[in-house]
């Protein structure tokens, strides 16, 4: 760590892993509701318990990509970070704002939750990924601003650079599309086509800059490639996610009311939405080959190269599935999207974060370089069996699609949601076992921080 | 690859960008333009905007999907005006929770008739807004 004021990502860090936890354990739930119907119930139904699971997934991300900023930018810009205090009191008001909304979730049905937080002055709840309340949207809105202010300031005094510069692009754009989110007009066609200007525009949009900016920030220290290198590869791998990924928006707009010109634009943009996510593949996998140092962090590598390839599965192909209009018109809405969801949101930015984790963590606690053998050899088995836990919920998820759709959808005499939902279940239970897997791993990994008596000892050449 | 320097590809990005961006932009005025004829907005009275914030006050969409988006736990309902009609909608909200052991379980949302009428022209609304024919067939 060469600057002392990066020491305010760890708390980020450590809530974000805090919160994946309970977005894991809801996540279980779920999937028990899925054969267990009556489960928990009335106390946790499952909307509920579902919104805690998505809500704790952005919020858990948005901690730990606020935290990748805050270790990344000073080191780009040679320089402190322009207030450590702000970062400080931000962590707290984020953190508390983000535990009240889930206690408000879990505690009371969420109609009283609705009439409490006075969303009848504003309506903007209960829309799926956008139920907090109002008023903790606004909370969310002036933490971004605090953040994008300091981490601007940062930038603004100090060195410049591309990966620098777009992080921050790619902040500013999660900061200002969150705004769509206070547009919840009464026309649902406009509500729907204004809300994914939100998620989609985030998703396939702006995270990818994101994500982008902190593979290469990695790769930079992790292979000692020169930065000219690596900013070449950002600059045509952004420009790929943008240039297929706005006019991709367009395969939200199938089947909600919107002219039926989507389907051409949106089929052809989004089939090319695998293309930045193949390039990332390419260049993480280069940029390993082409190392000029033997960096000790290995596990770091591994989620590196990991991300590449997970996200390519989960988002390119996973998406390309069922991106195409045709095949969307049978598949949309089915546990078809629900499995590209989980690949490509675990692929992309759970494992970009958990890279950024790996590598910032161990300086952070103040280690010379990486963590010792043993902590290292844990890491690397909670990366496989998460990763392949998520392999297979996503294989059991994407048989239960092609089922439902075929007797739901293609079959001469269709069947009813709940009948087909019974002819499925199968697949749902062994979902729910990769997921005590997925559990498993992330226990693993959180071992993982409490090897004692294993510094890291350098092989001597 | 010698000739593509960090300026064009960093051109790429910004021009790229930018130019879809308004692409997008454009369609979306396109888009706007011609919608009220699908959306049947005329339709919207008090009633239907009404049954809208019923329908989000009660996180509706945690569990069923309505035009696809939504969770995947319980029925589309986009089209369930159709399916079902306005009476068994009314029932079933009413009857809940079936308490069938190791069955999904809707929770009661304890709505006044007034507030059921509300979501039923909400849901009768949504259910002929031209969507492109989709569900494939009425079992959503």
């Amino acid at each position: 760590m060469n600057y002392s004021s990066q020491s305010v990502a760890k708390p980020y860090f450590i809530a974000a892993i805090g919160l994946f936890v309970g977005q894991i354990l809801f996540g279980l739930i779920l999937g028990t509701q899925y054969v267990i119907g009556d489960f928990l119930f009335p106390a946790i139904p499952f909307n509920v318990a579902r919104m805690v699971h998505s809500n704790l997934l952005i919020v858990w991300l948005l901690f730990g990509f606020m935290g990748s900023a805050y270790f990344l930018v000073p080191e780009e810009a040679e320089r402190e970070l322009h207030s450590p205090l702000l970062a400080k009191i931000l962590f707290w008001v984020f953190l508390v704002a983000g535990a009240l909304t889930i206690v408000g979730y879990l505690s009371v049905p969420y109609a009283t939750l609705t009439k409490i937080t006075g969303d009848d002055l504003l309506p903007t709840m209960g829309r799926e990924f956008l139920e907090q309340p109002t008023i903790t949207k606004i909370g969310i809105v002036i933490v971004a601003l605090g953040f994008l202010f300091n981490i601007g300031m940062t930038i603004l005094k100090g060195r410049k650079t591309s990966i620098s510069l777009v992080l921050l692009t790619g902040l500013v754009g999660l900061a200002v599309f969150f705004l769509f989110s206070f547009y919840n007009p009464e026309n649902l066609v406009l509500d729907k086509y204004f809300w994914w200007w939100v998620v989609h525009l985030w998703v396939e949009g702006v995270w990818e800059l994101i994500l982008g900016a902190i593979l290469a920030f990695i790769l930079i220290k992790l292979t000692g490639v020169d930065r000219e290198v690596i900013d070449k590869w950002l600059y045509v791998i952004i420009a790929m996610s943008l240039i297929t990924g706005l006019i991709g928006t367009g395969h939200h707009f199938y089947w909600i009311g919107t002219p039926e010109y989507w389907q051409v634009w949106g089929s052809v943009f989004s089939a090319l939405e695998p293309i930045p996510f193949f390039m990332m593949a390419v260049f993480a996998f280069n940029m390993v080959n082409k190392r000029r140092r033997e960096h000790p962090n290995e596990v770091a590598t591994l989620w590196a190269l990991g991300t590449s390839i997970m996200a390519f599965l989960g988002a390119g192909v996973w998406g390309f599935l069922h991106t195409l209009a045709p095949v969307n018109y049978y598949t949309h809405g089915t546990q078809i999207t629900a499995a590209h969801g989980h690949m490509a949101f675990y692929g992309a930015y759970v494992m970009i974060v958990l890279s950024m984790i790996s590598y910032a963590m161990p300086l952070l606690r103040g280690k010379t370089i990486c963590n010792g053998r043993k902590s290292q050899t844990l890491e690397k088995w909670a990366f496989w069996l998460m990763t392949i836990s998520m392999v297979f919920i996503t294989l059991f998820l994407t048989g239960a699609g092609i089922l439902q759709v075929w007797l739901q959808r293609v079959a001469e005499t269709p069947m009813s949601f709940m009948e087909t939902q019974d002819q499925i279940a199968i697949f749902y239970w062994l979902r729910l076992i990769s997921g005590l897997f997925f559990l498993a791993g992330l226990l693993v990994y959180i071992k993982s921080f409490f090897v004692k008596n294993d510094e890291f000892i350098p092989t001597p050449t | 690859m010698s000739r593509f320097t960090q300026n064009s590809s960093r051109n790429l990005f910004y021009g790229g960008s930018l130019f879809f961006f308004f692409v997008l932009i454009g369609l979306t005025f396109d888009t706007m333009g011609g919608l009220s004829k699908r959306d049947h907005r005329e339709n919207i009275t008090p009633q239907v905007a009404h049954g809208k914030r019923i329908w989000e006050a009660n996180n509706c969409v945690g569990c069923h999907t309505i035009m696809g988006e939504g969770a995947y736990f319980a029925p589309e309902l986009g089209n369930v005006y159709a399916r079902r009609g306005p009476d068994f909608i009314k029932g079933w909200i009413q009857s809940q929770p079936t308490g069938v052991k190791g069955r999904r379980q809707m929770p009661q949302f304890h709505l006044t008739e007034e507030e059921l009428d509300a979501i039923i022209a909400f849901l009768k609304w949504t259910g002929e807004i031209n969507n492109a024919k989709w569900p494939p067939n009425v079992e959503g």
